[in-house]
């Protein structure tokens, strides 16, 4: 801007420096935190083998299985709802997807694509109650939080008489869709690094010479995937900014035509669309399902998006904050298992980031809205 | 004169057994600034609702550029050339200048599955559509929330020009504004005016009617009390019009001066 230029702005208007414009971004508390907990870990475990090969994996897994119903409940979030049904819908799907494929004699593709169907639905429901009633989606959905367990346990009790549904591996050998959510890509690669000796090899048993980390699970492709995906959709489309629109001021949006209502279902789909990946990547790696699988990953994935710096109230938000949140609350929960602490302090150290990322993002609101 | 852009012919009102409107008439030509007085309670927001597409009338006949039309939904309005600007659900604060400026009418480009938001475009057209505004901006993202009520206004202006409207409704636009933010407004209004869109004022003070306005229609319990053209009435004449006479002299009389 040239002086002539800037001089015509109001002069009350402080410049801003760059400091404050980083600031601003959503991402920043994400990458912060990020290079904080590396830090502090590599200092505290770094000889434990959390950075080897084997450790690296541990919590990249756990990592990817925040980031995939992180970015669910991010969009979701940004739009302005948030969805409490999350954990309930991960115990839910895997069940379906169990009962139908063992119990009911499906072959597993089938009822994998059935399941994913049969909970977007469900989310659809969710997401045109809350639009419908115009009811806050915290009551909606936590209802769902409890419907959904409640018929999970259910009818996992009434078609199989328990709780755990085993069985799954069997189904899923030969199966098409099966790998797409449990296999590995570039085996070959790991095994030619085992070979070459920069990764670690089994040097006993049965898989004598095979490396310790055999490929990349295809939980980490899907996360990546979504995050991608999910950031792509968030900044770059159209639909992107009604996401936004819908989630800063309804009303407003409306006014110009957005159409709010179908944004927000579509939310709603999406997020349970993420919970169902989450459950059949678990259902098909230990290969059974249990009815009280996803406790608690509503409030997990909701903490991963506001340590990833979006605002509780919506319209403010980025998909990429939200997975460095999934990947810090990774970090810490296997970093302290390393580091050989005391793990039940990982729920304070939680509590605590939560609080300060809370504190930050209502900061920063103000300095975007100029609120005093 | 011109022949107006719409024309409101006695609009009837009614919500149960309220009379919001009892008989409305009023037009806006191109190129015109045709302000709507009335004090809280007298049916304006009622009525440009009505002109908007969001209520829809009783009984009368709304006529566009000759042709009688009803609006189902404030959709329609906007297609009609009808852009409504509210006073305080203009903008997201949240969001970026540019962001809010195409909301609802975001460009693409670019082949499905990598259709795309041009914002590369849309920055551009955003930045030069404010500085013919005369709001200098720090760049295409400033969110805003960093804008003053005024500027808030001005962009939500800007946008509905931009986007062809032939008739501009503002809903109060300077009531929540200091004396340079209004004086601002103002300028913007007369400038839209400028391009020979009709600019419909609502407002309940008189002075800022007075500044800009080409003609001026006081509202009165649900009911026009007359039309005058600027020039054929002055500031105290449409005070006493607007609060129904009486007890608003004996209060600007002990008061002394006009409220």
């Amino acid at each position: 801007m040239t002086d002539a230029a800037s001089a015509a702005t109001d002069e009350r208007v402080k410049t801003v420096s760059p400091w404050r414009r980083a600031l601003i971004r959503p991402e920043l508390g994400g990458i912060c935190g990020t290079i904080l907990v590396f830090l502090l870990f590599g200092a505290i475990a770094g000889d434990s083998g959390m950075f080897k090969a084997e450790g690296i994996m541990n919590w990249t897994v756990v990592s990817a299985q925040f980031m995939i119903i992180a970015v669910g409940a991010c969009l979701l979030m940004i739009a302005g709802e948030f969805d409490l049904s999350t954990g309930s819908m991960i115990g839910f799907s895997g069940t379906v997807m169990a009962i139908l494929s063992v119990h009911m004699g499906w072959p597993l593709w089938a009822a994998i694509l059935f399941t994913f169907v049969f909970c977007m639905l469900i989310g659809a429901l969710n997401g045109w109650l809350v639009v419908k009633t115009g009811l806050p989606s915290f009551i909606v959905t936590l209802a769902f939080l409890f419907i959904l367990r409640g018929l999970t346990i259910w009818g996992s009790v009434y078609f199989t008489r328990q709780t755990i549904i085993g069985g799954v591996a069997e189904k899923a050998q030969g199966d098409w869709l099966a790998p797409v959510f449990g296999g590995k890509i570039l085996t070959g690669f790991f095994t030619w690094m085992g070979e070459n000796g920069w990764i670690a090899t089994f040097t006993r048993g049965s898989r004598a010479g095979q490396p310790v980390v055999d490929g990349i699970p295809m939980l980490i492709v899907w996360a990546l995937l979504l995050v991608v995906l999910g950031h792509l959709l968030l900044t770059r489309t159209k639909f992107g900014n009604w996401i936004f629109a819908a989630g800063g001021d309804a009303q407003a949006a409306r006014y110009v035509g957005v159409p709010v209502n179908r944004v927000k279902i579509s939310m709603f789909m999406f997020s349970a669309f993420c919970a169902t990946v989450f459950a059949t990547a678990q259902v098909v790696e230990f290969g059974s399902a249990a009815a009280d699988r996803g406790m608690l990953k509503e409030f997990e994935a909701i903490i991963c998006v506001v340590i990833g710096g979006a605002l509780l109230t919506g319209g403010y938000g980025s998909v990429i904050g939200a997975a460095l949140g999934a990947v810090i609350f990774g970090v810490v929960q296997q970093g302290l298992f390393f580091a050989n602490a005391e793990s039940s302090l990982f729920r304070v150290f939680l509590g605590a980031i939560l609080l300060i990322a809370v504190i930050m993002n209502t900061y920063i609101r103000r300095i975007i809205t100029g609120e005093r | 004169m011109t022949t107006p852009i719409v024309e409101m012919r006695d609009i009837r009102k009614h919500f149960g057994h309220v009379i919001a409107l009892n008989g409305v008439s009023f037009d806006v030509r191109p190129g015109e600034c045709h302000c709507l007085l009335g004090d809280n309670g007298a049916g304006k927001s009622t009525f440009i609702k009505t002109m908007s597409g969001v209520h829809r009338p009783s009984s009368g006949q709304m006529v566009i550029e000759g042709k009688p039309v009803t609006f189902e939904s404030p959709r329609d309005a906007m297609g009609a050339g009808i852009a409504t600007v509210y006073q305080d659900l203009a903008m997201i604060p949240l969001m970026s200048v540019t962001r809010n400026f195409w909301m609802g009418r975001e460009p693409e480009k670019g082949i499905w599955p990598f259709r795309n938001f041009d914002l590369k475009m849309a920055a551009e057209v955003t930045m030069s559509e404010m500085k013919k505004m005369g709001i200098n901006l720090r760049g295409p993202d400033q969110a805003v929330g960093t804008l003053s009520g005024g500027e808030r206004q001005t962009v939500a202006i800007a946008r509905a020009v931009y986007f062809g409207a032939k008739v501009l409704i503002l809903d109060e636009p300077t009531s929540a504004l200091g004396v340079r933010q209004t004086a601002n407004v103002l300028g913007t209004i007369d400038r839209v005016r400028k391009q020979g869109i009709g600019v419909v004022f609502i407002t309940h003070n008189v002075r800022h009617a007075m500044a800009v306005g080409d003609r001026f229609t006081v509202l009165n319990r649900g009911q026009t009390l007359g039309t005058a053209t600027k020039g054929d009435v002055d500031a105290a004449r449409l005070q006493d019009m607007m609060a129904g006479g009486q007890e608003l002299a004996e209060l600007e009389s002990s008061l002394g001066g006009t409220i």
